[in-house]
């Protein structure tokens, strides 16, 4: 069962706290950016380039602001990178010290068989979908849920104010549309 | 090394809480988007008015580094991409975040969406020359109030200190004023 949201909300209050105390704001989406150079470059060595002036990449998204992109990429062992693989290394152990996702859950969320059935081809190529949707609207927005609303709003940025009404202005109709059984 | 140590202890923090909020449940995500449950909504609401009041009010005390601040820039790509986000996450179930913990957490499908994700990434990066081509992608950063300390244009003439912490109050009182669920009938999904 999930923590009643006062409990839940001061923790992850203090976790974005935490945050901006020690390092910096939270945020995750530019880590799929960075894999993916990663992989770019192990399969079509190049991608990244290594010059006088520093790091840069024949890629203009990978090379822009300074080549700073590109520069992770090649040196992922950077605070960005491993915030993400420590975040899944702590839902990991958290949803294991309660108890685990059951396997029914883990092959299909119930809400998903409340609206569509045992239809796990049909569940995949939406999230498929739904991922690649998600990571292109937040490269283009320059930031997710978490560096743009969370982190964002924390901070009194406009722009973090405008991306969650943009981000709740579709969710919501799409969700009521797609989802009409609560599951 | 400093630096990624506090990586590991704020990230699997981080994981560990959206775990234990039911962020990584997909089941939770599409009930708060169709607004049959807000229990997640008012976690959320809550956490952002407590890191807001801790971090402005640390800031006034001279407790925390202006510095650590990260604005990022406001142009007409933010709301373009936000609204693709909207769609995709409320689709999935999943936001970055949320399906890299999930994923790890043995749910299959947010297996599929981080491979989703990474390919939409990279249809990202080959169509960014295009997208700052149109114009879409400049813009300035901009804070509510002037945070005293960083050099951030305002969009109102206030101190932006105070500003935040009046927003941090506003974020927690609407977690608390927002009810259970806005759709549907019946009883709430109960949370323990």
């Amino acid at each position: 069962m999930v923590l009643n949201w006062k409990i839940g909300g001061v923790l992850l209050g203090l976790v974005f706290f935490a945050a901006v105390l020690l390092v910096k704001p939270i945020g995750v989406s530019t880590q799929f950016v960075i894999l993916d150079a990663i992989i770019g470059d192990t399969v079509s060595p190049g991608l990244i380039t290594q010059t006088d002036q520093g790091v840069t990449s024949n890629n203009a998204y990978l090379a822009k602001s300074g080549g700073k992109y590109a520069k992770s990429a090649a040196n992922p062992l950077n605070y960005s990178f491993i915030f993400v693989l420590a975040m899944m290394a702590g839902a990991f152990t958290s949803a294991l010290l309660r108890g685990g996702v059951g396997a029914d859950e883990r092959r299909l969320p119930a809400i998903w068989c409340a609206n569509y059935g045992d239809t796990p081809v049909k569940r995949y190529a939406m999230a498929f979908m739904g991922g690649f949707v998600v990571l292109y609207g937040a490269r283009l927005a320059g930031g997710c849920t978490s560096g743009h609303m969370m982190s964002g709003t924390m901070q009194t940025a406009i722009s973090g104010y405008i991306f969650a009404a943009a981000a709740f202005a579709a969710a919501i109709p799409v969700a009521m549309k797609l989802y009409p059984q609560e599951g | 090394m400093t630096t990624i140590l506090l990586a590991i202890l704020i990230g699997a923090a981080f994981g560990a809480v959206l775990d234990r909020i039911g962020a990584t449940n997909p089941n939770w995500i599409i009930r708060m988007l169709n607004l049959t449950s807000l229990h997640l909504m008012k976690t959320i609401l809550l956490a952002i008015g407590v890191g807001s009041i801790l971090m402005f009010a640390g800031q006034m005390a001279g407790l925390v580094d202006v510095g650590h601040m990260s604005v990022k820039a406001v142009y007409v790509g933010v709301a373009i991409g936000g609204l693709l986000l909207g769609a995709g996450w409320a689709a999935s179930g999943y936001c970055p975040g949320t399906g890299v913990c999930a994923a790890a957490s043995g749910r299959y499908d947010a297996w599929f969406f981080i491979i989703g994700g990474l390919l939409g990434a990279a249809a990202y990066m080959l169509s960014y020359p295009f997208w700052k081509a149109t114009g879409l992608l400049s813009g300035s950063t901009m804070t509510l109030g002037a945070v005293p300390g960083a050099d951030y244009p305002a969009l109102i003439n206030l101190p932006g200190d105070v500003v935040g912490l009046a927003m941090g109050v506003l974020f927690v009182i609407v977690a608390f004023v927002l009810p259970e669920r806005l759709a549907g009938q019946g009883a709430p999904v109960a949370a323990q």
